[in-house]
């Protein structure tokens, strides 16, 4: 009984690790829309050592397992501390957290930078369940808004200041982004209700909407196409299908798709 | 401090258990009684979870199903056969809520913890038995409010088991967030409570009644991990009450602790009759650090007498002393202290600052180090050792290797700009269900049949434990382990219908897996309920020492009596670990064996 159930657990570890490796190296991840490359590298390399990792370990749980089972005659060896070896995979362990914590925290300083001064701006506010998109206009300048103006039945969604000359020139629109293709875009992530999260999972991008604050992001979209805006944070009854439509240009189509879509 | 054992002898010449059944077994102070309440309790909660697991899957699966036996049954859930989306959200949520905080917080620490404190470090009784009784007393009324809170109004909290406000605080942002939302408020507040008393025990305990001779360096690693999660629930959770208490305030109160002015919800802008904002100045920010700086450290909670335990359990079964014991318990203090400095890595897309997201990341990464150890250690004392496979041996294994699968996840995931894209998407869920619930779940099945004759005076049925196991073990991998991948490609958590998203359709034959692979899980928890009932009753009758290991409590009768002990507490002079000590006939030496024959090797005297 003990023999066969060491060599069930080896057995079940080698194919724990066989499928798991086999699987992980298929491209799961939407294919890379934006400037992003650094994200994915990041999470390749890291898959591969904590891969290379989880191999050995488990290839050494299996092993023991299955060869040092309890059998007549069998005696377990005396040995109980070791510092030289027992420091050694802590410093080893140490340096490589490391390098990865090195690489980490100059790619979290890349992707958290300031946006480049000429970036495209747009505010997205999240509301239950929907993406609100507006664009300053050609003034570029967003205007005032004032909770206490949201006015959904007058299709005043962010509560947008009319009497503010900033605003009138302000485009709004409901669950539709169009962005310039290969150029900077630096979003201003609001919340009208509760947390919502904006996540674009074609371009490695997710930033929380929080209520009570202005958060931003921004990335360089690179390829035009048709992509799908996600609310990644529950957001309530309708975070299922809080969906909106990301459609990337070349620039010099923007302004037309943009006033295709609000129908002037 | 060692207790003297005079102490300890009058405590048992001059007390006897209480004779009524009341008395004896329901307000019971004795520990081990409490324990086993605390256990019981405990298991039934998983039971509620569990199956909430499976309506979620189910509903993952199959969104464009209808059910109508299901719905007949749950009438407030479903709609002509179809769950509603708000049902969903409270199964999400209180699947949560109940497992993390009412079972693998209290299976292993309040359980277990009760249980084994005082017989492994010999003492009569916890320190405050009274205290005790009262913990328990005051956890069963939080699980009934939080069971309860299903029925009232329109259905319990539906906010996340994580409760974020303004979702949870405002009261008309999702049904359950009504009266439910402070119905889950006040059951935490009777939980916490609950386990402050525990805690205070807990620690008191460790640190005073230890059997003579029982310095801190021979106590079993249970013990130290029951020390440490002691220390964590004291100075962790008073940050949750405190939130609580404020988030009960906001909803009722009229405050606005996490709730920002300029909010609009369905079109309403909040204000008052007058024109003035309802809510001024508040932070949902402010919840999300309050929240993880107890959230973090209860991970560990979970974990750390998981680890306890498999360190126990593996010197036992395999023969072995635990190799570098200084240095798992130093590494169990490591993870322990640094668990105070990482709560924001739950954070990292929040808009907090980046520089703190930048604090944070480092936190979590130097946690692997002390993992990485522990991982080493493990082997290190498999590696030419004698493995007896008895049904808690293949518990461990397992802990072993879902604490290696699930922890090497958490290495991309502390990685604040990979966290980017995994950050509330399966992978994150794929990772905390194979480190943190899974090694739990693991240690609590492998804790019960170990110390199954301490609980009931009999063994477990094997062939049914081993049965158990390699169900669970072969179902958990299989539901948990693909979600990395539907994480990387982007499945976000708590989605009612997935397919909604063009780029989550193709993973709809996982999910249908996932779910599959979920059921069998879930019903392979039917031959633990019966063993655990056939055994408690019908098992044989086990041994004072069945497993030939060497610790304190195995020197007691199976179960102890009142008191643990009959007469003088025994001196304690060795590590609990002492297996295969050369020049030694038998294989083990007891932890109260002064100087056995032909022993050469005095390593014992730390």
């Amino acid at each position: 009984m003990s023999k066969l159930q060491g060599l069930l657990f080896g057995l079940a570890t080698v194919v724990l690790v066989v499928v798991a490796t086999f699987l992980f190296t298929k491209p799961w991840m939407p294919p890379l829309k934006s400037d992003r490359g650094a994200i994915d590298d990041a999470i390749w390399i890291s898959l591969a050592v904590t891969g290379f990792v989880f191999v050995v370990t488990n290839l050494m749980l299996a092993w023991f397992a299955f060869r040092y089972q309890d059998h007549p005659g069998a005696k377990a060896s005396y040995w109980h501390d070791d510092p030289r070896l027992e420091w050694g995979w802590t410093v080893a362990t140490a340096i490589v957290m490391f390098i990865f914590l090195f690489k980490a925290l100059g790619l979290w300083a890349q992707v958290t930078a300031a946006a480049p001064p000429d970036a495209f701006v747009v505010e997205i506010t999240g509301q239950q369940f929907a993406w609100n998109v507006r664009y300053p206009g050609p003034d570029g300048v967003f205007g005032k808004t004032d909770f206490k103006l949201v006015d959904p039945a007058g299709l005043n969604f962010i509560g947008l200041d009319h009497t503010d000359p900033a605003a009138r020139d302000d485009i709004t629109l409901q669950n539709q982004l169009f962005l310039p293709e290969g150029r900077p875009v630096r979003v201003r992530i609001r919340s009208l209700d509760v947390i919502h999260s904006f996540f674009l999972p074609d371009f490695r991008v997710k930033q929380d909407a929080m209520p009570g604050m202005t958060t931003e992001t921004w990335f360089v979209p690179r390829q035009s196409g048709v992509y799908e805006i996600a609310c990644a944070e529950h957001c309530g009854l309708g975070h299922y299908r809080m969906r909106g439509q990301l459609t990337v240009v070349p620039p010099g189509e923007l302004d037309a798709k943009i006033k295709e879509a609000t129908g002037e | 401090m060692a207790q003297t054992t005079a102490g300890h002898q009058s405590h048992a010449g001059h007390e006897h258990a209480p004779q009524a059944f009341i008395w004896r077994y329901v307000f019971s102070k004795d520990h081990k009684v409490i324990g086993i309440q605390y256990y019981l309790t405990a298991m039934l909660m998983a039971w509620v979870a569990g199956l909430l697991a499976m309506l979620i899957r189910l509903q993952l699966a199959w969104p464009e199903k209808t059910w109508p036996v299901l719905g007949s049954f749950l009438k407030s859930g479903f709609s002509d056969g179809v769950m509603n989306p708000e049902f969903y959200a409270m199964l999400f949520t209180m699947h949560g809520t109940i497992m993390v905080f009412f079972v693998l917080s209290t299976a292993p620490v309040s359980g277990f913890g009760n249980l084994l404190i005082p017989l492994q470090c010999g003492a009569r009784d916890m320190a405050f038995p009274f205290l005790n009784a009262l913990s328990y007393w005051t956890f069963l009324p939080g699980c009934i409010i939080i069971l309860t809170s299903f029925f009232v109004g329109a259905g319990a909290a539906a906010g996340g088991w994580t409760s974020y406000p303004p979702l949870s605080a405002l009261r008309n942002a999702v049904p359950g967030s009504e009266i439910g939302q402070t119905f889950w408020i006040v059951g935490m507040v009777f939980f916490i409570a609950s386990f402050t008393m525990g805690g205070l025990n807990f620690l008191t305990t460790i640190l005073n009644l230890r059997a003579k001779g029982l310095s801190l360096f021979r106590l079993p690693l249970t013990m130290w991990s029951m020390l440490l999660v002691a220390i964590l629930g004291l100075l962790a959770f008073p940050a949750l009450t405190g939130a609580s208490l404020m988030l009960l305030l906001d909803r009722h109160f009229g405050t606005s602790f996490f709730i920002p002015a300029g909010l609009a919800v369905s079109g309403q802008a909040l204000v008052g009759p007058d024109g003035a904002p309802l809510h001024q100045g508040g932070s949902p920010l402010l919840w999300q650090h309050l929240f993880w700086f107890l959230g973090h450290p209860e991970v560990y909670i979970l974990m750390l007498p998981a680890l306890g335990f498999t360190s126990d359990i593996i010197a036992t079964f395999s023969r072995r002393p635990i190799f570098g014991y200084k240095t798992m318990a130093a590494a169990m203090v490591t993870i322990a202290g640094l668990s105070f400095v990482v709560w924001g890595h739950h954070m990292f897309v929040s808009g907090m600052s980046p520089y703190l997201g930048m604090a944070f990341a480092v936190g979590t990464m130097l946690i692997a180090v002390p993992s990485a150890v522990k991982v080493f250690n493990w082997l290190a004392t498999l590696w030419r050792s004698r493995i007896i496979f008895k049904t808690p041996m293949l518990w461990a294994m397992g802990v072993v290797s879902l604490f290696i699968s699930g922890g090497l996840s958490g290495i991309l995931l502390g990685q604040s700009a990979v966290d980017i894209h995994l950050h509330d998407t399966y992978f994150v869920v794929a990772h905390f269900h194979l480190i943190m619930a899974g090694a739990a779940l693991f240690g609590v099945f492998g804790a019960t049949a170990y110390w199954f004759p301490k609980m009931f005076g009999r063994m477990m049925n094997e062939t049914l434990g081993k049965l158990h196991f390699w169900f669970t073990f072969v179902a958990y991998y299989c539901v948990f382990f693909p979600m990395h991948y539907t994480g990387l490609a982007g499945h976000m958590r708590r989605i009612y219908d997935p397919y909604q998203y063009t780029f989550l359709k193709e993973l709809q034959p996982i999910n249908q897996f996932i779910t599959i692979s979920a059921f069998v899980l879930g019903s392979s928890q039917l031959i633990f309920l019966a063993n655990l009932l056939w055994s408690a009753f019908k098992g044989a009758k086990a041994s004072d020492n069945p497993w030939n290991a060497g610790g304190l409590e195995w020197t007691t009768s199976s179960p102890p009596g009142h008191g643990n002990w009959v007469g003088e507490i025994p001196e304690v002079f060795r590590s609990p670990y002492d297996y295969a000590v050369p020049g030694v006939e038998a294989d083990h030496v007891m932890q109260t064996d002064p100087a056995p024959v032909g022993e050469r090797d005095p390593h014992h005297g730390h």
